[in-house]
């Protein structure tokens, strides 16, 4: 039973989804991506958690919504080794990684404060390309950089 | 016909940067030719830029077309706070192409998505100034014969500076052999040297010319601005080591021509412009030849 209860330190839910393996760091980022601050599903958020692998972990348990492969890629940015979990009647059906998506629009703003998106109305349009092993955004508009350190969510 | 803008120096293919430097030489032997009689551009420059300005309007009125716009936003609806979204919107109602200069990084980008009609990037910002790089192509190809395996030394501000960005980019097509020169201030970013790299191209780095001078088909000259340094000391500091004078010439390839985007501060010393390898009056010359080129490809009217 010990071991179990640690597993369920954040209680288990009957539909719906986990998200598993979040750096702490990015859990309010996730919150914001996947607007659920303005979800009206009951959740659980669990911060801090002990994790082998990662030292420490956030998890988001969502009560029955489904989210979409797409919706589930725009979190690599700030969480590329997250699990996704569908649940249904206590059990995992199905388990996703997220995938970093190529192109991403209107949800990161560009680094660049010259940049016509930061000085108009316009949705940000980036290429998601890999510098120094890490994350980058490339601007459609400006074609900077912005560095995965950089990176500030639109709310 | 598709409508057919030029952003950015990366929207080009290798083949027509080469056919855009070919119709170049065919517009300096036939400098008038109105193959767009009654056509209008609109030359719109939110920010000034003379030379850029009336060297695109001489392009487009050798060509037979007529030109409206303005040079400065002061008499303009973008000074009783009119969005650029609203503007390019309207004028694209009034013209068959724009050319267009912006202090606002992206924002021709942002009007060839809004505009009825073709967009050309004049320069934005930091950003990019495609036509300044086809006419560097189009100098580099007439005064060497080819664009193909040229050594090319970058000197001054390779950080900040567009013009050298932009070259990079369009001369990876070529097996360029690039060597830069500048303050470990102004070094060429990592992202452009990590470019090459995944080209399989070489690069040298140094702080000083030295004798890599002696090396180079083409020396690039660009100004170090002193608002680039954060230490006014260091600037007074380097300043003067980036200055290119007559006898570093001397041993120097006979092929060898010095470029430069204009205008000029100090970095070329005086006594350097009687010197044959001067190529920099002739470079704006070939400007008014590349800007017909580009005008006139995108336009459909010469292909």
């Amino acid at each position: 039973m010990a071991a179990n209860e640690k597993i369920m330190e954040v209680r288990a839910i009957e539909n719906g989804t986990v998200i598993d393996h979040i750096p702490s760091e990015a859990l309010f980022k996730i919150i914001s991506i996947l607007k659920l601050d303005r979800d009206p599903h009951r959740m659980t958020f669990g911060l801090n958690l002990e994790s082998k692998r990662m030292g420490s972990k956030a998890i988001i348990k969502i009560n029955d919504r489904y989210c979409l492969q797409e919706e589930i890629n725009r979190i690599a940015l700030v969480a590329p080794m997250a699990i996704v979990n569908t649940i249904q009647d206590f059990k995992v059906t199905e388990k996703r990684s997220v995938t970093v998506p190529q192109h991403i629009e209107g949800f990161v703003r560009c680094a660049n404060p010259k940049c016509i998106t930061n000085c108009e109305p316009v949705t940000t349009a980036f290429r998601v390309i890999e510098r120094d092993g890490e994350i980058a955004l490339k601007c459609r508009y400006c074609e900077k950089e912005t560095r995965q350190s950089q990176m500030e969510l639109i709310k | 016909m598709e409508k057919r803008s030029l952003i950015s120096i990366t929207d080009l293919t290798k083949e027509e940067i080469v056919r855009i430097t070919e119709l170049a030489a065919y517009f300096e032997a036939h400098p008038y030719e109105p193959l767009l009689h009654g056509r209008v551009i609109a030359s719109l420059f939110f920010e000034p830029s003379t030379r850029t300005r009336l060297s695109f309007e001489s392009a487009i009125n050798r060509l037979g077309a007529r030109v409206i716009g303005f040079s400065d936003t002061t008499n303009t609806s973008v000074s009783k706070g009119e969005t650029f979204h609203d503007t390019i919107q309207v004028i694209s109602n009034y013209c068959d192409m724009i050319v267009m200069r912006h202090p606002v990084e992206g924002a021709p980008r942002y009007a060839s998505e809004i505009s009825k009609v073709p967009i050309v990037n004049a320069g934005d910002g930091a950003n990019q100034h495609p036509s300044q790089t086809l006419l560097d192509l189009y100098s580099i190809k007439k005064t060497q014969g080819t664009l193909d395996g040229i050594n090319i030394m970058m000197v001054g501000d390779l950080k900040y500076g567009r013009t050298v960005h932009s070259l990079l980019q369009a001369l990876s097509h070529f097996d360029t052999k690039f060597s830069f020169v500048s303050p470990p201030e102004l070094q060429m970013p990592e992202e452009y040297k990590s470019f090459l790299r995944e080209k399989g191209l070489s690069y040298t780095e140094t702080t000083e010319i030295g004798d890599a001078i002696n090396r180079a088909d083409i020396v690039y000259m660009t100004r170090v601005q002193r608002e680039r340094f954060t230490d006014p000391m260091e600037y007074e500091r380097v300043k003067n080591v980036y200055v290119l004078r007559n006898g570093m010439l001397e041993g120097t390839k006979e092929n060898m021509r010095i470029l430069h985007p204009l205008p000029r501060v100090g970095e070329i010393s005086p006594d350097v412009d009687a010197n044959p390898k001067v190529y920099y009056f002739q470079q704006t010359e070939n400007g008014v030849y590349t800007r017909m080129a580009i005008i006139s490809y995108l336009l459909g009217v010469k292909q």
